[in-house]
């Protein structure tokens, strides 16, 4: 039986993640980017040729690529690019035994529960610490099954024939100026790769965290399942709270062959001096399906639309979100979908809370192009704004070519009426704990779709949030 | 003839402009003053062009211009047009009629004034005024320097709104003192002749306290061919509890570019209205700026589209709410065709403050060929709570038992989709509830539906 300890297993609040240790790092790439950082990291991580090859370009891609401030935030231009570290590393191999990890960094994931979780239900746990995979384990019957899941860097050399073909390919170096920065620095994130057929009951789960002040970490994520296999992968993030801005910005691709289906969760809990600029796209072969749940509490700046490119007949792409806007916070977050063949079908649904001076964005883009037949779409966005000083923005662009398609759009903003607090002080509630059931009831039908364990830290974070939030 | 109708004025202003054979392209230089023209005016000239050639040329990649075929905008062909030919001007006076009851009509071709139907005597004794603009430059300097161009061209076309500041000449100028309404409308019309002119079409009304008036702009063009670019400005001003209709029926040929930039500006407890019918045009972009400054102020923007061929119709709207209690509700509808595109980017803004804020904003899309693009950004900014805001958008085709109904009773395939498409358009030019002007709309999209028609028959 699991001990109690002061966190349990799924509590990521801000506050716990409020903490950092002064490590010593044997790798470390110093301030600033350039070939010699780019070169140094190859060297630490003994890359193959094509890999450095591929992080010298990229960062020629970054370097030339304007940023994306004509439509995004000016926040952006508060990120300085010459004081960000981009490697950071122990030094040690990646750990199968958690009483091998180093006993500061374990300290760290102890306190974020992770090891507990894994013994709780998890079918594998990756955990990434600044730059590298410090933890990761498989579950016996799941690596017996050929799942493989091991970090990014691990994938690329025991893994080249899968992890080549795919890398790269759903987000190519140019997609944007930040997909083009992760290609240069990428360092962690997960391989997996599902056997034809296999269906990986338990959820594989990755912790990304960031220890050390002014570092960017840049984890990529590839996931490949074939033809007709089922995983779910889950991810949280936590970072201690520093003076100055870090930088968090990962490339995610997954790749859902023939009847494959995906199932990316998020939880997002950074703290608020991160900028969180990541790029997650999938790929949907035939009859594929891919599904991302996002939920987006923490960070400074947060600009992530998760895509679906729907290449395969029959396919079907997915995107809940929910974004949690608390002071000082921006979250910019939306979705993408493109048809590529006929009887694709898409679903948005984006719940977005703006608290205090705290401003939600959904930005989406929904792409049918001609000739295509029976396609769908469907989005909807609901915004719900707490106080006066807060905001809320819905920007979408939607493209649609020829008859034969149906696409719709909705979007409504909101507020907590003013009748419902009144009823629920009435029957004894505070203000605050009237509130809180509100919003809990406004993303309750979106929540309910979530695996259980996130839908009860949710309404947690929820409650923490709204708490204060009125008066 | 009742009182408050038109009767028609036979002046010889005209004749002044007939001594002005010279063209020049547009982009050679602001136009020419002309010696009656107050000083400010030609200064304000000046700063157009000045600001003109100092503002950037868009690109599809500034936002509010995103989906939008900027190479079209290239204006080096474009010159100043001459009064048109006598033929051309008696087939333009002829033509020159849209409504059965009207309370005054301007007339002009090639941005030169051709003819007026003065407003009744009742009218013009309870101080309304209906003139040409550069008429009104001299005889209501004051009121007319106070409203001309103050509103921003804040939805993308700042340098062509400059460019219009540089070269405008034919226009109305509309005032409606306090308490004054016109139970007909005044109509307003402008003509493209000759091959490759441009003309800057400007309209400034101005609707004082808990005054009424609809105005409708015709723009036309004499040729089916001839190239053209027209450039329009038009500033509305409803001040308190006034009420303000607008309609625009936009019919240039198909081979004319077309830009025009709206502003309205709606004070407390007013009421604004405007419905813009685009038929014509190779490329017709239109934007729509609905300020509501003052509380109990509502703006309601309507649009039809009915694009065929290569054509492309980009609407942009703001509706910005910058006061309390203030409601806007936006309607758009395309019908799109064959390999024509439309555009639909469209931002409900609601500033710090504007508390108790109703916006709706809803455009769909009848796809009606599979080469057909609807491109759709429906947009919101809110700053303020307690506000009801929703925005939708649809892209669809036409519903297959419907076409079944009306085939099974032959009806013809081409006229059973006009019947569902008209059907589908109706919703919008109801809302305007004004059976004169509705009827009319009507009748101009059967006209365009008739050239389909005879078109397949003829391919059949």
């Amino acid at each position: 039986m699991a001990t109690q300890t002061e966190t349990s297993a799924v509590d990521i609040d801000r506050s716990i993640g409020d903490f950092h240790y002064d490590v010593h790092y044997g790798h470390d790439a110093g301030v600033g980017l350039s070939d010699r950082v780019v070169n140094y990291i190859s060297d630490v991580k003994q890359d193959p040729d094509w890999v450095r090859q591929f992080r010298l370009n990229a960062l020629k891609t970054f370097l030339s690529k304007p940023m994306p401030t004509h439509w995004a935030s000016k926040d952006l231009d508060a990120i300085v690019f010459d004081n960000i570290r981009y490697y950071l590393a122990q030094g040690t191999p990646t750990k199968r035994n958690w009483e091998d990890v180093p006993e500061d960094i374990k300290r760290t994931f102890e306190r974020l529960g992770i090891p507990e979780q894994e013994r709780k239900f998890l079918a594998g746990v990756e955990a990434q610490f600044d730059s590298e995979a410090v933890y990761s384990n498989i579950k016996k019957a799941v690596g017996e099954q050929g799942v493989i899941f091991v970090g990014s860097t691990e994938g690329l050399k025991n893994h080249p024939e899968i992890f080549r073909k795919w890398f790269g390919k759903v987000i190519p170096t140019g997609d944007n100026k930040f997909s083009a920065l992760n290609s240069a620095v990428f360092s962690g994130g997960s391989f997996i790769y599902v056997p034809p057929g296999v269906k990986v009951k338990h959820p594989l789960q990755a912790y990304f965290r960031i220890n050390a002040e002014n570092f960017g970490q840049f984890e990529r994520t590839l996931i490949i399942v074939d033809e007709g296999a089922e995983v779910t992968y889950m991810e949280g993030c936590t970072a201690p709270k520093f003076n100055t801005a870090t930088l968090h910005s990962a490339v995610v691709e997954l790749v859902a062959l023939r009847g494959a289906k995906i199932q990316y969760i998020t939880v997002q809990n950074w703290s608020a001096n991160v900028f969180n600029l990541v790029t997650k796209r999938g790929l949907a072969h035939e009859e594929a399906e891919i599904k991302w749940i996002d939920c987006n509490i923490g960070s400074r700046l947060t600009m992530k639309y998760p895509g679906v490119v729907l290449k395969g007949r029959k396919s079907r792409g997915e995107v809940l979100s929910i974004a949690l806007a608390g002071n000082g916070q921006h979250q910019d977050t939306g979705a993408k979908m493109i048809h590529g063949a006929d009887e694709t079908t898409s679903n948005i649904i984006s719940k977005s809370i703006s608290i205090g001076t705290g401003r939600a964005t959904y930005r989406g883009l929904v792409h049918v192009p001609k000739h295509l037949k029976h396609c769908k779409n469907n989005t909807e966005c609901d915004a719900l704004l707490i106080n006066a000083t807060s905001r809320t923005d819905t920007y979408p662009a939607i493209t649609v070519r020829g008859t034969g398609n149906s696409v719709q759009h909705e979007a409504s903003v909101s507020q907590v009426s003013a009748e419902q607090i009144f009823y629920m002080q009435q029957r004894g509630l505070s203000e605050g704990q009237a509130m809180s059931l509100s919003v809990n009831g406004f993303v309750n039908d979106l929540v309910r779709q979530f695996p259980m364990e996130y839908s009860v830290e949710l309404k947690r974070l929820i409650e923490l949030e709204m708490e204060g939030s009125v008066g | 003839m009742s009182d408050n109708t038109a009767v028609l004025e036979h002046v010889k202003e005209s004749e002044a402009s007939e001594a002005q054979p010279t063209t020049r392209t547009i982009l050679s230089g602001p136009a020419e003053d002309t010696p009656d023209q107050p000083t400010w005016f030609r200064q304000q000239r000046e700063q157009g062009w000045q600001d003109f050639s100092l503002l950037p040329n868009p690109t599809r990649k500034d936002q509010p211009w995103r989906f939008s075929n900027v190479d079209v905008l290239n204006l080096a062909s474009y010159q100043s047009g001459n009064l048109p030919s006598d033929h051309d001007r008696a087939q333009i006076l002829e033509q020159s009629v849209a409504l059965d009851g009207k309370s005054g009509r301007l007339i002009f071709a090639n941005d030169h004034f051709l003819e007026r139907d003065v407003l009744p005597e009742s009218l013009r004794k309870s101080g309304v005024i209906f003139q040409p603009l550069e008429r009104a430059l001299t005889e209501h300097e004051g009121l007319v320097r106070r409203y001309f161009m103050t509103q921003p061209a804040a939805l993308g076309s700042a340098k062509f709104a400059a460019l219009h500041r540089a070269h405008v000449r034919a226009g109305a100028f509309v005032y409606v003192p306090r308490g004054v309404e016109l139970d007909l409308p005044i109509e307003i019309f402008h003509w493209l002749a000759d091959e490759n002119v441009a003309v800057f079409p400007h309209l400034l009304l101005v609707a004082d306290e808990t005054s009424k008036v609809t105005v409708i702009e015709h723009f036309r063009s004499v040729e089916k061919t001839r190239h053209g670019f027209a450039c329009g400005v038009n500033d509305l001003i409803a001040g308190h509890g006034a009420t303000v209709k607008y309609v625009c029926t936009q019919r240039w040929n198909e081979n004319v570019v077309a830009l025009q930039i709206n502003a309205t500006t709606v004070e407390r407890d007013a009421s604004a209205m405007s419905l813009n019918l685009h038929l014509g045009g190779a490329y017709s972009r239109f934007e729509s700026l609905s300020r509501l400054v003052g509380e109990g102020a509502r703006s309601d923007l309507l649009a039809l589209s009915v694009a065929h061929h290569k054509q492309e119709f980009d609407a942009r709207t703001l509706q910005d709410h910058r006061s309390p209690h203030t409601t806007s509700d936006l309607l758009y509808k395309n019908a799109l065709s064959d390999r024509s595109r439309t555009i639909f980017g469209g931002l409900i803004r609601v500033e710090r403050h504007a508390h108790f804020t109703d916006a709706y904003q809803k455009v769909r899309n009848l796809l009606l060929s599979d080469d057909a693009e609807a491109n759709s950004m429906p947009g919101l900014e809110i700053l303020a709570d307690n506000v009801k805001c929703s925005h939708g958008a649809t892209s669809g085709q036409v519903d297959e038992e419907e076409m079944f109904y009306l085939l099974s009773r032959g009806i013809p395939e081409i006229i059973a989709k006009q019947l569902i498409v008209a059907g589908f358009l109706d919703e919008v030019i109801g809302r305007l509830s004004n059976s004169l002007i509705g009827q009319h709309l009507r009748d101009l999209i059967a006209d365009k539906f008739r050239l389909d028609a005879t078109r397949a028959a003829i391919a059949a």
